[in-house]
């Protein structure tokens, strides 16, 4: 079943799997994330960045952010912590993004991380799919 | 242009005061100021107040007196307070005004802010999935930094534990009874790796200070430490900041410091010239990074420092001595003001337990959203 992005505009779904979109300033080659929406819009060139990159820095969140801004279904009794942080990606930008790993006591600055899916169940019953970074498994 | 004194300070208590506004105790604040420098409210010539979350500062007047003095409400984030002492700064330096006061307050709602994305310039996904929370963002900094300079877990417990031991010889303080360092360790994890006693919480607290030109300070009979340099700066291309959804690969400067760099020239002085400094510590890892962004040590030889004691009473480069945001709570209004109030304290020798002895150079700053820091630098 096909679920709604969280916002338009964040990623783009290929063959070659999700990428998130980027944009590209015209005037200096400055790579930003998320793309500038809006008049601001016309400054830029779109791009998709890449799915793969580094861990750059990280943390657990542990208890539940406040509503608003946060929109999750969980509430106090049920929330899990989670783990967050930024992902360089090679040349281009480091972005913020959660991290989906079983045991947070793996994280290590360097590892090396690859852009997915994931359904984030929203307040209200409804469903959205957002992205997130993951360790990426060496065969 | 004219030499800048502090000549009076003041200081509603920070912390929680269910029976006062925000600017009741900016009100007790400005009072206390004026009456340490004996002069009264009619003599001021410019006021520059500010509050984040407590209202309009002008709302004051009323109380102060309808004088007709001009009156500049100040918003600037974090550095709100910071800002209102800096223009201050630059009303008497102009020679465009011999004497006037600064003033800070504010009264925050209890646990981490909830703010808004869209005031923030930032989609509304980015606050939805649980992205904007400024915890997380000094739990990223200081991970970063702690795996690059080699800081450890129990360094940061280090100074949370100076700063209750401070804070309980400071009667402005919250945060009065001493926790050790074991105990905030193993305190309940907020945002690893820092515990809930490794940060400050929003707080309630005001506080003033009356500026004076030097030849006015002396018509009156006044002394009071000159401020000789004072800088405030915002973030540039490649900084760190608060809600940031991405960041620029090539690292730049901080705001913090740019700030520091530019108020060591304008006083000319250095990092070893300094007898005494309040710097912002939002949490335990932001006073071990802000030590060096003041250029007060080398990334990386905080851990030294603290496990030598030197950042503590008695040490070589006393750091927060009234226990710093983390003992007394951060009302962002009052926030910098306070840092600068406490250095008053300690170049007049009126620090009580908490003195440094011989205090001559005080050094303070103020860092905080959207990514602006403010330097000030007292000679006693």
């Amino acid at each position: 079943m096909q679920i709604n992005a969280i916002a338009p505009d964040l990623f783009d779904v290929t063959p070659g799997g999700p990428r998130l979109i980027g944009a590209r300033r015209k005037a200096d080659g400055k790579i930003v994330f998320p793309a500038p929406r809006g008049a601001e819009a016309a400054h830029y060139d779109r791009i998709a960045l890449s799915d793969r990159g580094t861990l750059w820095s990280f943390t657990v969140q542990r208890f539940r952010p406040k509503s608003p801004p946060y929109a999750g279904a969980d509430d106090e009794r049920t929330f899990k912590p989670y783990a967050l942080g930024y992902i360089e990606l090679p040349g281009e930008v480091i972005v913020e993004s959660r991290i989906e790993i079983d045991d947070f006591s793996k994280l290590r600055i360097g590892m090396p991380m690859r852009l997915a899916l994931k359904p984030f169940a929203k307040a209200g019953g409804e469903e959205a799919e957002t992205y997130v970074f993951e360790p990426e498994l060496r065969a | 242009m004219s030499e800048v004194h502090i000549i009076g300070a003041g200081i509603h208590p920070f912390g929680r005061h269910d029976d006062m506004s925000g600017l009741d105790q900016g009100v007790f604040a400005a009072r206390q100021a004026l009456a340490d420098a004996g002069v009264a409210w009619t003599d001021m010539q410019f006021a520059f107040g500010g509050s984040s979350a407590a209202g309009n500062a002008d709302a004051m007047l009323p109380r102060m007196g309808l004088t007709g003095v001009q009156f500049i409400n100040v918003a600037n984030g974090c550095a709100t307070g910071g800002s209102a002492l800096l223009s201050g700064y630059w009303a008497v330096k102009s020679g465009e005004f011999d004497i006037g006061i600064v003033v800070g307050f504010d009264k925050h709602p209890r646990g981490a802010f909830n703010p808004d994305p869209e005031e923030w310039g930032l989609p509304a996904w980015y606050g939805e999935i649980g992205l904007m929370l400024t915890t997380q963002f000094f739990a990223n900094k200081i991970t970063r930094y702690m795996a690059l300079h080699g800081i450890s877990p129990e360094a940061l417990a280090l100074v949370a534990e100076k700063a209750f031991e401070n804070g309980a010889k400071a009667p402005h303080a919250w945060r009065r009874q001493p926790v050790d360092a074991e105990t905030i360790l193993n305190a309940q994890m907020v945002s690893d790796p820092l515990t809930k006693y490794m940060f400050c919480s929003p707080a309630e607290g005001g506080a003033a200070l009356v500026i004076a030109s030097d030849r006015k300070m002396r018509a009156l009979g006044l002394k009071g430490p000159k401020l000789r340099g004072a800088t405030v700066r915002t973030r540039v291309d490649g900084s760190f900041e608060v809600f940031s959804p991405a960041l620029d690969i090539e690292r730049g400067p901080s705001p913090t410091q740019i700030a520091s760099k530019a108020a060591y020239e304008m006083a000319g002085l250095g990092p070893e010239d300094i007898d005494v400094a309040q710097i912002q510590d939002t949490e335990s890892g932001a006073e071990i990074m802000h030590m060096a962004e003041n250029g007060l040590c080398a990334d990386g030889e905080q851990e030294r420092l603290i496990r030598d004691g030197d950042t503590r009473l008695g040490g070589r480069l006393p750091i927060n001595t009234d226990g710093g945001c983390l003992a007394c709570g951060e009302p962002v209004g009052a926030s910098g003001l306070r840092q600068v109030y406490e250095n008053v304290q300690q170049l007049r020798g009126r620090a009580g337990d908490r003195q440094v002895a011989d205090a001559r150079i005080g050094y303070s700053q103020v860092y905080g959203a959207p990514g602006l820091s403010a330097v000030v630098i007292l000679e006693a």
